[in-house]
């Protein structure tokens, strides 16, 4: 029986061997050889080297952050108002729905509505406010993208939501504590490993955004992605390209450990 | 366990009628045929009606594949996976193809059509004596504005893209070579400048810029300058032909302080199968009544001297994209990698520095 599970295991297997593993490590030697082949640190000194990839890592990680945090302002009152809707199946369909459309389409419909005379503008312009700059900026980048993130962090907070024993919230009203109390003492803490979740499908791709930094924000904002499209795209430096999607998953990684320790504490 | 198996199943015979549709769908081409021609072109770079009038005349089967940027070929092509008949790298990497010896010297004897094409368009340095490349189309870095916002004349060089008045109104293309080139360009240096000091003026020259600029993109130019979100763009004359194709208030023109100059050029990379049907499709494509009628649909600037003259009689021809000084242009010489490093990373910091 033992020799047959086993046997079964084996397409997973050369799976994550073929498409897991091999590319992290091809990634990582490439990272760690220089142009000539040689095994070496010179990509990293040149990184660690060079102001505009530290300000780039910074940029990344200072938008990921802001991009995050709008999206949970956004996310947890939406999951919230769903779990405690009579037709949850039909919102959490509208709000999944947009991931189904091609992420591109989703970033032109927004050049379309952040243009010069784009529907945004039409209606400031009705409330008397003069056509103002609304694509090319920064705002529009952090938007768009936590348009774009919403899904993902809806989802796992919405399911959190509806795990949780609507007994317990009846029980904390029951004791005297009012809305808020009801909320901060027990349903925000009691959500907080879909928070985490949540945080973290959003935060780690938001580290290496690029199409839309190049769509939405007019390459007025640089993240690392754009960094690493440079390195493989044009100038053909793929050990430092490497170099820096190896920074990028050492950072995730960071990431990743720092969200999800806490939860072993409690 | 039994549903599971049934659905496994159910999801291998989609795949397989999937597979099967999308095969009989695909035009057969054995990639072994004789009557084969595999043409790797730039994305949209090609009339289609005169695949099918080549297709029609010489019988050969035409597999038409893409790419988007110059690096990307290089690379499918180093790799080989596919042998290639004919493919339109741009000029430096024309010169760093025959570096690295991937290319085959043509017989011009074969290409009896090769008298049309213009002598200004030939034995440039990257393939003197163009040994390895027919030219395909040409062109130059320039600026496209529009004439409702800015008054023709009043843009005249490089240099006054730096003016305050242009708050916020350009577009620039996504590409370092060119905007480094055009901020060495407007200090009167060469746009193949290898100087570190003066590659380090030329970003804070940029950074200078960057009160004016708008956003710096792709593609996208081209739609935001024909629905005027924008009023100035720098940008290649292709792409602003095309634009003015679908705007007539656009207009072109290439800077007094002289710009680029590059090529387009068909060339036979060395493990190509179908030698003798690359010869009779550049033949074809240097035959003056189809070059003409690739450049008016494509829009771009043809080296072919007689299809030229078909246009003017036509009235097709797009007269402001010939309308340059050759002598104040500069082909981009194939730069070592780290020179181009330099460029790309100072073109980074810029882009960092914009607000």
């Amino acid at each position: 029986m033992k020799n047959k599970s086993s046997f079964f295991l084996i397409p997973y297997l050369m799976w994550l061997l073929l498409f897991v593993a091999m590319p992290i490590i091809l990634l990582t030697v490439n990272a760690f050889t220089d142009t000539q082949g040689q095994i070496s640190l010179t990509n990293l000194r040149a990184f660690l080297a060079n102001g505009a990839c530290l300000k780039m890592m910074v940029n990344s990680f200072w938008y990921a952050l802001l991009i995050t945090g709008l999206t949970l302002l956004v996310s947890y009152p939406l999951a919230l108002v769903i779990a405690n809707c009579r037709h949850q199946r039909l919102w959490l369909l509208l709000v999944i729905l947009p991931t189904w459309i091609n992420l591109l389409l989703k970033t032109y419909a927004f050049i379309g509505l952040l243009g010069q005379h784009g529907l945004v503008n039409q209606a400031l312009q009705f409330f008397g406010v003069a056509p103002r700059q609304l694509l090319f900026t920064k705002a529009a980048f952090v938007v768009v993208a936590a348009y774009i993130e919403i899904p993902f962090m809806v989802l796992p907070i919405y399911d959190s939501l509806h795990a949780l024993d609507k007994q317990i919230v009846a029980a904390a009203r029951d004791l005297g504590a009012n809305a808020w109390q009801t909320f901060w003492r027990v349903i925000w803490p009691l959500t907080l490993p879909g928070v985490r979740a949540g945080v973290q499908a959003v935060f780690i791709p938001s580290l290496s955004l690029f199409i839309i930094t190049r769509l939405i924000g007019g390459n007025k904002v640089i993240t690392l992605g754009t960094a690493i499209e440079e390195y493989f795209l044009t100038t053909m430096n793929w050990h430092m390209g490497s170099m820096i999607g190896v920074i990028l998953i050492v950072i995730m990684v960071l990431v990743l450990l720092a969200t999800s320790g806490k939860e072993q504490n409690r | 366990m039994k549903k599971l198996v049934g659905l496994i199943g159910s999801l291998l015979l989609l795949c397989g009628l999937l597979f099967a549709g999308v095969k009989s769908l695909t035009p057969r081409h054995a990639a072994g045929g004789s009557k084969t021609l595999v043409l790797y072109n730039w994305g949209a770079y090609l009339d289609p009606a005169l695949i099918k009038k080549f297709e029609r005349e010489t019988g050969y089967q035409v597999v038409y594949e893409t790419f988007d940027s110059n690096e990307a070929m290089l690379t499918k092509i180093r790799q080989g996976g596919t042998a290639y008949d004919l493919a339109v790298p741009s000029d430096y990497t024309i010169a760093k193809m025959r570096k690295e010896h991937l290319l085959q010297p043509l017989d011009k004897s074969k290409l009896s059509n090769w008298k049309y094409l213009d002598p200004a368009c030939l034995n440039h340095r990257f393939d003197p004596g163009n040994r390895y490349s027919v030219p395909y189309f040409w062109g130059t870095l320039g600026i496209v504005y529009n004439d409702q916002k800015i008054k023709p004349g009043q843009l005249q060089t490089w240099n006054d893209l730096w003016q305050p008045r242009y708050h916020r109104q350009i577009l620039l293309v996504d590409s370092a070579r060119d905007i480094m080139g055009m901020a060495l360009a407007s200090e009167g240096k060469s746009m193949n400048s290898t100087s570190s000091v003066q590659l380090k003026l030329a970003e804070a020259k940029l950074v200078a810029l960057s009160p004016n600029v708008k956003a710096i993109v792709g593609d996208e130019m081209r739609m935001y300058l024909e629905q005027g979100e924008a009023a100035i763009g720098v940008t290649w004359s292709g792409e602003a032909a095309q634009m003015m194709q679908n705007n007539r208030h656009l207009r072109y023109f290439v800077p007094a302080e002289g710009s680029n100059l590059w090529f387009d050029n068909l060339v036979i990379p060395k493990n190509a199968r179908h030698r003798q049907a690359a010869y009779a499709f550049i033949n074809f494509m240097l035959k003056p009544e189809n070059a003409a009628r690739n450049a008016a649909y494509i829009g771009y600037a043809t080296p072919n001297w007689r299809a030229k003259q078909l246009l003017r009689q036509r009235h097709q021809l797009e007269s402001q994209l010939y309308q340059v000084d050759w002598r104040h242009l500069t082909v981009y010489r194939n730069l070592r990698q780290r020179k181009l490093q330099e460029y790309n990373d100072l073109f980074l910091n810029f882009k960092m520095s914009s607000h």
